[in-house]
């Protein structure tokens, strides 16, 4: 059960040293209540204290690594049940199921789609985390073949979809270099599948009937001494697999339940399997299982696991450079914003929309909005000068024409005079801009 | 140990608003749990709107404007597509007011909105040029055309709601209240108008959503706040929120590229864009989604049938 930070205070030092980072050894008995600290941060705690501070010393959800170093998908440690609390850390793994009864060609073929599965957002690239090779064929020989494939023909990282302890162990002497999970321990292998997790240090999926077997499947696991766990309740209906997963993750946080303190593993399925494994995305997945190499359902699922897991209280920024939209030449328009995301997107998208190839020049103004860096004084005439200059953009076009937003025409005059460029005000919402563009034509 | 479930006690919930006429009203809000959570109150199935406009969209990609082939200059019969296709409500979006997309007059929109509204059964949503100027002077002749239909008229913002509301108490419609992206904005709004005397059912709020990949995340954050306001009992947060789904969600790049190889058919990929955005914003407590495909429309009803079964425990 969960300690109050009055307890957690009376097992610290309280000498306020501050080594953990806190002002105060209250403040940081607070924080660990509140699971946002681990004790690990006390360098001082003496051992008694440690062990009395049990559940209360660590994380509500466990860390969990799945795959080789250089490589490992870590997953867990969230400490809130909603975004805007604070943030969700660890982006669950997408993993894509492939049955082990796919002849050589075609297990080739959806391995190299599923290799293909990435996409370029913002200059970096996102793409799926595992290939999860399900034992569908009931013959072992089978299996340790596709396996063989998988690990000769993907860098990802895997998931065995194996409850046969024999075949399971047999796959994991062949793929134990990758550090692959295991899925999953039942009521009937528990023991088994706990001793080949423990004995290659592996990740262990425990699956119960429902939540209520889930937990005592978990304790036992616990109590075999693995504390690599992911958590599956069984359900596969999307209302259920929604609540299941909120009660886990309730439990966690709120209760300090320790069964239920791993991430989930969550398998999507049916014909609207994508549009199902965005809620699990959204309501706390460690890992989210689906059956689809088709890109454009897995851009709108990596696009939302990529929106959902930024961090609400800091505004996004992206980075001040040129950025082009369509193919631009010489001619083209040049459009003055900041690098607040949001602005950005919608300046990108609106000036997309006109099908005009422009270029657009965001100014690091912290990743604030064009009116709140206008009133912080972060988007001055010298700073749009200076930016100007290193940008580059002199050198791409062969016009001296800045485009700059509404809301800042009071500036344009002094602007004019700072940069020598021939200031043309654009409107106040980027909404606007394709009718803007079509005047300036 | 045993697993104890948690079931959170709320005081507070969603306004209901009924929207329509008789024997055609629809229920919207009225929800008394986080959305979904069966186990622990109400969650009022959320409704769809298909998006009509009154002149034909220049700018919509072919996919987009295929299952309207035929009806796309004719609003009345491109409502009634609308409905055949499953709307449970029709959104009239009145761009040709728009000083750079014809610039009709109040006197022009007010009866293509009566001539959309004798053509369905269903409730109408009638939503202005976005020009705030404008709409202040087109909408009061809207809501005067409706008189008695009990509309939702918007988009009323911080600068142009007296007028909006002022037609909407005249003539018995409710309103969307459209603040951006900011939980106090629309709250400030919804007191503003309440002042107005317009009852706090009468109104929907609008957050100004981005889609998927271009701000959702704030919308997504901001409904899911609002939603905690209303079941802890704050009355001028408990709104039900409308999400422009469709609009939003066809300015994106993802939506309005051709089909190519890294990304993935056109079609599959925009529709499950603008349907993601939606099940989201649902999940995040969205009760109204104006959508502009018929397909996402379809893939969002089929995924919050399955999430509106009951729960065992």
């Amino acid at each position: 059960m969960a300690l109050t930070g009055l307890a957690i205070y009376k097992l610290l030092p309280k000498t306020n040293c501050k080594d953990c980072g806190q002002a105060t050894c209250l403040a940081f008995a607070m924080q660990l209540a509140a699971g946002k600290a681990s004790l690990e941060a006390c360098p001082h705690v003496s051992a008694e204290a440690r062990e009395a501070l049990g559940a209360a010393s660590e994380p509500p959800v466990a860390l969990v690594r799945i795959g080789r170093e250089g490589r490992v998908l870590e997953i867990g440690n969230e400490t809130v049940l909603f975004r805007h609390d604070k943030r969700f850390v660890h982006p669950p793994g997408i993993g894509i199921i492939v049955a082990d009864t796919l002849d050589d060609d075609r297990l080739t073929a959806r391995i190299s789609a599923i290799n293909r599965l990435s996409f370029d957002r913002l200059g970096q690239i996102h793409g799926v985390d595992l290939v999860a090779l399900a034992y569908d064929s009931a013959d072992p020989a089978r299996y340790l073949r596709a396996l063989r494939q998988v690990l000769s023909q993907t860098e990802l990282n895997l998931g065995l979809l194996c409850p046969d302890p024999d075949v399971a162990g047999r796959a994991l002497a062949e793929a134990e270099e990758r550090k692959p999970f295991l899925y999953a321990a039942d009521e009937g292998n528990l023991e088994t599948m706990v001793d080949l997790a423990h004995r290659y240090g592996i990740a262990l999926a425990v699956r119960g009937r429902d939540l209520a077997e889930l937990a005592v499947l978990a304790e036992k696991a616990i109590k075999l001494g693995h504390k690599q766990l992911l958590l599956d309740s069984g359900a596969r209906e999307p209302a259920q697999v929604l609540a299941d997963q909120t009660q886990i993750r309730r439990l966690a946080i709120k209760k300090r339940f320790r069964p239920f303190g791993f991430p989930t593993v969550c398998l999507a399925a049916g014909e609207d399997a994508v549009l199902a494994a965005a809620v699990y995305v959204a309501k706390y997945a460690g890992v989210v299982l689906i059956d689809t190499t088709d890109p454009a359902e897995i851009l709108p699922l990596i696009t939302w696991r990529l929106n959902v897991y930024t961090d609400p209280q800091k505004p996004i920024a992206i980075e001040a450079k040129v950025y082009e939209v369509g193919n631009p030449g010489p001619e083209a328009p040049v459009f003055l914003t900041t690098n607040f995301s949001l602005t950005y997107f919608c300046v990108m998208g609106d000036i997309e929309s006109a099908r005009v190839p422009a270029f657009i020049l965001p100014v690091d103004t912290d990743g604030t909005s064009v009116l709140t860096a206008w009133a912080a004084g972060k988007l001055t005439p010298e700073k749009i000068g200076a930016f100007l200059e290193t940008s580059g953009i002199g050198a791409r076009v062969n016009h001296r024409r800045l485009i700059i937003p509404g809301g800042l025409a009071a500036m344009s005059g002094k602007l004019r005079e700072v940069i020598g460029w021939e200031i043309i005000v654009g409107p106040r919402e980027s909404a606007a801009i394709p009718a803007f563009l079509k005047e300036l034509q | 140990m045993a697993a104890e479930i948690v079931r959170e006690r709320w005081k507070g919930k969603v306004f209901e608003m009924m929207l329509g006429r008789e024997p055609h009203t629809v229920r919207v809000g009225g929800d008394t749990s986080l959305p979904f959570m069966h186990f622990e109150g109400t969650t009022v199935r959320p409704v769809t709107a298909l998006e009509v406009q009154d002149v034909a969209p220049a700018d919509w990609p072919a996919v987009l404007r295929a299952p309207f082939a035929g009806v796309l200059e004719d609003p009345a019969a491109w409502a009634k597509r609308c409905v055949e296709l499953g709307a449970d409500l029709v959104a009239l979006r009145l761009a040709g007011a728009h000083p750079e997309n014809g610039d009709a007059d109040a006197g022009a929109v007010a009866a293509v909105a009566r001539r959309v509204a004798e053509a369905v059964d269903v409730p109408l949503i009638v939503l202005g040029c976005g020009l705030e100027e404008k709409d202040a002077r087109i909408l009061p002749a809207v809501a005067e055309a409706l008189e008695g239909r009990n509309c939702l008229l918007g988009q009323a913002t911080m600068d142009n709601y007296k007028a909006v509301v002022a037609g909407c108490l005249a003539y018995g419609h409710g309103v969307v209240a459209t603040s951006p992206l900011d939980i106090n904005l629309a709250k400030q709004l919804n007191i503003l108008i309440t002042e107005m005397n317009l009852p706090p059912d009468r109104i929907a709020m609008d957050p100004s959503i981005g889609p998927l990949g271009y701000g959702i995340e704030y919308a997504y954050s901001i409904i899911e706040r609002k939603r905690l306001g209303a079941l802890s009992g704050d009355r001028m947060l408990a709104q039900p929120v409308i999400c422009l789904v469709g609009e939003e969600s066809w300015k994106t790049k993802e939506t309005q590229a051709g089909d190519i190889s890294e990304w993935g058919d056109q079609e599959r990929r925009a529709v499950l864009w603008e349907a993601m955005t939606a099940v989201t914003l649902a999940l995040a407590g969205g009760s109204i989604f104006v959508f502009r495909h018929p397909d996402s429309l379809t893939r969002f009803n089929r995924t919050i049938d399955a999430l509106m079964h009951q729960q065992v425990y």
